[in-house]
């Protein structure tokens, strides 16, 4: 009776337990079902390097060009920014900052990463976007510029704490030995302690990219969300994601608009799998 | 020769230079929200329904519809999310089949939280006819959080004394009970701040619930889980971007009552860690 | 010698690649006190958790040869009913975070017990039998981390007790104790002789000597000499044990 009663609960244990695997192949399983029906309509080619944006028109025109160079324009405005940044005071807090700095400011960081996109968009629309638009003297200050600031800004918690795990990671007596030959404590950490934890600060930056090319809300709030090929940092853009998201709720189920989105979905999708396998295996690197 | 003195000095300076780059806007922010979106704050805002297209009167619909989108998130997720953590840390041997599942749960953290919803509305609202409803938000939601409700729960296991395991083991106590009786009730506070974390981050998103339940505008409240529901983001999302005109009080209160809400349950789940940290017996 | 309570034949542990036992073969007798002595990594404790199969929660753990409980095939039984049969105390005292009553208590509740008068009966036995009850029955619902660390390990010993084995295995039970808890320990064993097979591993070679009515030496997971204690210390075969015993290694 009772050994009967483990055993469905162990059989239960095991199927919760790869559960995750299922819903990660759910999750791809449907965005394909549904997108890539639109592949009826447009090739490939014409989808992924089409110039022309235009869902609703008759026929409609789906070439995400424009959302995708939109995405990388700003995903590596916000990389200049958070990943020279975020390194920075990933170094200056696992390093340098005495005990009870350490504390309150990693506390600071990870009041940044619950903060919800959502309220740090509103906050961006009401402070960073006139600043923008007034430094620059720009008819709009929804730019790709302020979407970048924005960005690097959420991606920081993500690259600040794994970089510092990095950090953390390296083996005491590299740096003990590093300071017995006399080295000063920034040479340490320039010359030993950071190549030391490469890899791992590697997947901090990888996982803050991933961060930045997913977000959504705050990025399709002061963007501008322009579905034109951008010349500069300085006009509106639209990303993938706020794409999907603006434009979701008056596509028709079934139609071709509604395909298309969900092909960008795929796109997303392929997008932050590769950068979380490949952030994992640096990871992996780094704990042999 | 250069002074390696003063290169760790300039070096230092820049140092700190990014980490204040980092903490003071998170600061101001947070400054700003309180001080423009605290008067605001009154039992009327609180309990009553929007007026005038939203531009005045309360977020009360917002509120509850969080409340119902986020229970129904950690129904979902808790069982599930707390079994895999057992199964991870209990049963999985050192195999390919505890790689992948691990590299699933890092994926799942890592989808953009737009493609869950547009996996939700394809899932839940289509494929299974829920409609744009609570049901559908919730459980998209429950997914996205199953990664944080999984890693902090095996985070909690782990940290239960292997030894208190071979024990009750040498007892001739089978397995399943060892770990209901001894390794489930000495993780019981970590399970809770993972828990409640991972509410916060459900609180706080919009994206997942844009096209699985979130209403532009839905003045009572939702009478069962097929309703479609207010949620207090995507409120703060239409009334700063969709609806012109909104009288700047509304949106900062819009604000600091979800920024409250967040950032109450980071601190709780932040005090019962250290809590139980100070009172561990082992 | 009577039937064995153990017997064990060319017994071999593989840990990985590592060895850990090399073609172990001995008898336990029932109601002795066999000592197992020998310098860490010998194997002593990887044997004594062969006993009651803890070493398979080790997942890179394989085993070859037979060990057999009065009579049976011990690797073929229900695990659960084993470790019932066979109980341990372990080298730390590893109280759990319960009160002193709820710990000795616990593995008589596991195994089904409700009723409250039993179980009450159950624990002031076994707590009588480890020399604890006169100490803690005023405070049973104290936490058991209160005890002091000999007081602990009493209480580990009763917990044991409590699930009413044939068989105790003791990992080191004093190597945190200091001589006066050591000695009580000490004493609860040798009046538990009567009523219960107890195999002991210890690195402390007088323990093996006050207690032990046989006394085996391992080395790098062979057994190397078994004999009475007496003519162990007095007059080994092998001359590794007498090194051994003589303080010149481990």
């Amino acid at each position: 009776m009772r050994k009967a009663k483990e055993f469905i609960v162990e059989k239960l244990i095991l199927t919760c337990g790869v559960a995750s695997i299922f819903f990660v192949a759910l999750i791809f399983l449907f965005l394909m079902k549904e997108g890539l029906a639109v592949f009826k309509t447009v090739s490939l080619s014409d989808f992924l390097a089409g110039h022309k944006w235009y869902p609703i028109s008759e026929p409609p025109q789906l070439g995400i060009l424009p959302l995708i160079l939109g995405s990388i324009l700003v995903t590596i405005g916000a990389a200049i920014i958070s990943i020279p940044i975020g390194v920075g005071s990933a170094i200056y807090i696992a390093e340098i900052a005495p005990a009870w700095a350490k504390e309150v400011l990693k506390a600071g960081v990870e009041l940044l990463a619950a903060i919800p996109s959502v309220v740090l968009g509103f906050v961006g629309m009401v402070t960073l976007v006139p600043l923008v638009k007034n430094v620059f003297n720009l008819p709009t200050g929804l730019t790709a510029l302020s979407g970048s600031i924005m960005l690097a800004f959420m991606a920081m918690p993500t690259i600040v704490s794994v970089a510092e795990d990095a950090l953390y990671s390296v083996p005491k007596n590299y740096k003990e030995g590093a300071f017995a030959l006399g080295a000063t404590q920034w040479q340490t950490i320039w010359r030993v302690m950071l190549p030391a934890s490469s890899s791992g600060i590697l997947a901090a930056v990888m996982l803050g990219i991933g961060r930045v090319i997913g977000e959504t809300m705050a990025v399709m709030m002061i963007t501008g969300n322009a579905a034109v090929i951008p010349k500069t940092i300085l006009v509106p853009v639209r990303t993938l994601t706020a794409t999907v998201a603006a434009e979701m709720g008056e596509a028709v189920v079934g139609g071709e608009h509604y395909f298309a989105l969900f092909a960008i979905g795929i796109v997303l999708f392929m997008i932050s799998f590769m950068i979380n396998v490949t952030a994992d295996l640096f990871l992996h690197k780094r704990q042999r | 020769m250069r002074n390696p003195y003063r290169t760790q000095k300039i070096a230092f300076f820049f140092l700190l230079l990014s980490t204040l780059l980092i903490v003071v806007p998170v600061g101001l922010i947070v400054v700003i929200i309180i001080q423009k979106g605290l008067p605001a704050i009154n039992w009327q805002f609180l309990s009553e329904v929007p007026q005038q297209g939203m531009r005045a009167g309360g977020i009360f619909p917002a509120i509850v519809g969080t409340f119902y989108l986020v229970s129904g998130a950690i129904l979902f997720a808790l069982p599930i999310g707390l079994l895999a953590a057992v199964y991870l840390t209990e049963y999985a041997k050192d195999n390919l089949l505890t790689r992948i599942i691990k590299l699933a749960i890092v994926n799942l953290a890592g989808v953009p939280s737009v493609v869950y919803g547009l996996f939700g509305f394809a899932l839940f609202v289509v494929f299974f006819k829920f409609g744009a409803s609570i049901l559908s938000g919730s459980l998209t939601l429950g997914i996205m959080i199953l990664p944080v409700i999984i890693t902090t729960s095996v985070e909690a296991l782990e940290s239960v004394p292997a030894s208190f395991r071979e024990v009750s083991l040498s007892l001739g106590v089978s397995k399943w009970q060892t770990i209901r009786n001894i390794v489930l009730p000495n993780a019981v506070p970590g399970i809770l701040t993972g828990t409640i974390l991972g509410l916060g981050r459900a609180a706080g998103e919009t994206a997942p619930i844009l096209f699985t339940v979130a209403a532009f505008y839905l003045p009572q409240l939702p009478a069962s889980i097929f309703d479609q529901a207010m949620a207090l983001p995507y409120h703060l999302y239409v009334i700063s971007t969709q609806v012109p005109n909104v009288d700047e009080k509304v949106r900062y209160g819009t604000a600091f009552v979800l920024l409250a809400l967040v950032l109450s349950m980071n601190l709780v789940a932040i005090v019962i860690r250290s809590k139980f940290r100070k009172k561990k017996k082992w | 010698m009577v039937d064995p309570k153990f017997d064990i034949k060319d017994l071999s542990v593989w840990f990985g690649h590592l060895q850990a036992l090399k073609k172990v073969t001995l008898a336990i007798a029932p109601n002795e006190i066999l000592s197992i002595i020998g310098p860490s990594n010998s194997g002593k404790t990887t044997f004594l958790r062969m006993l009651n199969r803890l070493n398979a929660l080790n997942l890179s753990f394989r085993v070859e040869g037979e060990i057999r409980i009065d009579g049976v095939d011990l690797l073929r039984l229900d695990v659960e009913a084993l470790r019932k049969r066979v109980g341990m105390v372990f080298a730390l005292p590893l109280s759990l975070p319960l009160s002193i009553y709820d710990n000795v208590a616990y593995g008589v509740r596991m195994h089904g017990e409700k009723n409250k008068k039993k179980l009450e009966g159950r624990v002031q036995a076994a707590l009588e039998e480890a020399y604890l009850w006169e100490e803690v029955k005023d405070r049973l619902q104290e936490s058991a981390f209160k005890l002091s660390g000999g007081q602990q390990q009493r209480l580990c010993i009763a917990r044991t007790l409590a699930v009413e084995p044939e068989v105790i295995l003791f990992d080191e039970p004093c190597s945190g104790l200091d001589p006066i808890s050591t000695a009580k320990v000490e004493d609860a064993m040798l009046k538990l002789k009567s009523r219960y097979t107890i195999v002991l591993v210890t690195n402390n070679v007088k323990q093996a000597a006050r207690v032990g009515d046989r006394t085996a030496f391992f080395l790098n997971g062979e057994l190397i000499e078994l004999d009475q204690t007496e003519k162990i210390f007095t007059a080994p075969h092998d001359k590794r044990t007498e090194d051994y015993i003589l303080g010149k290694f481990g």
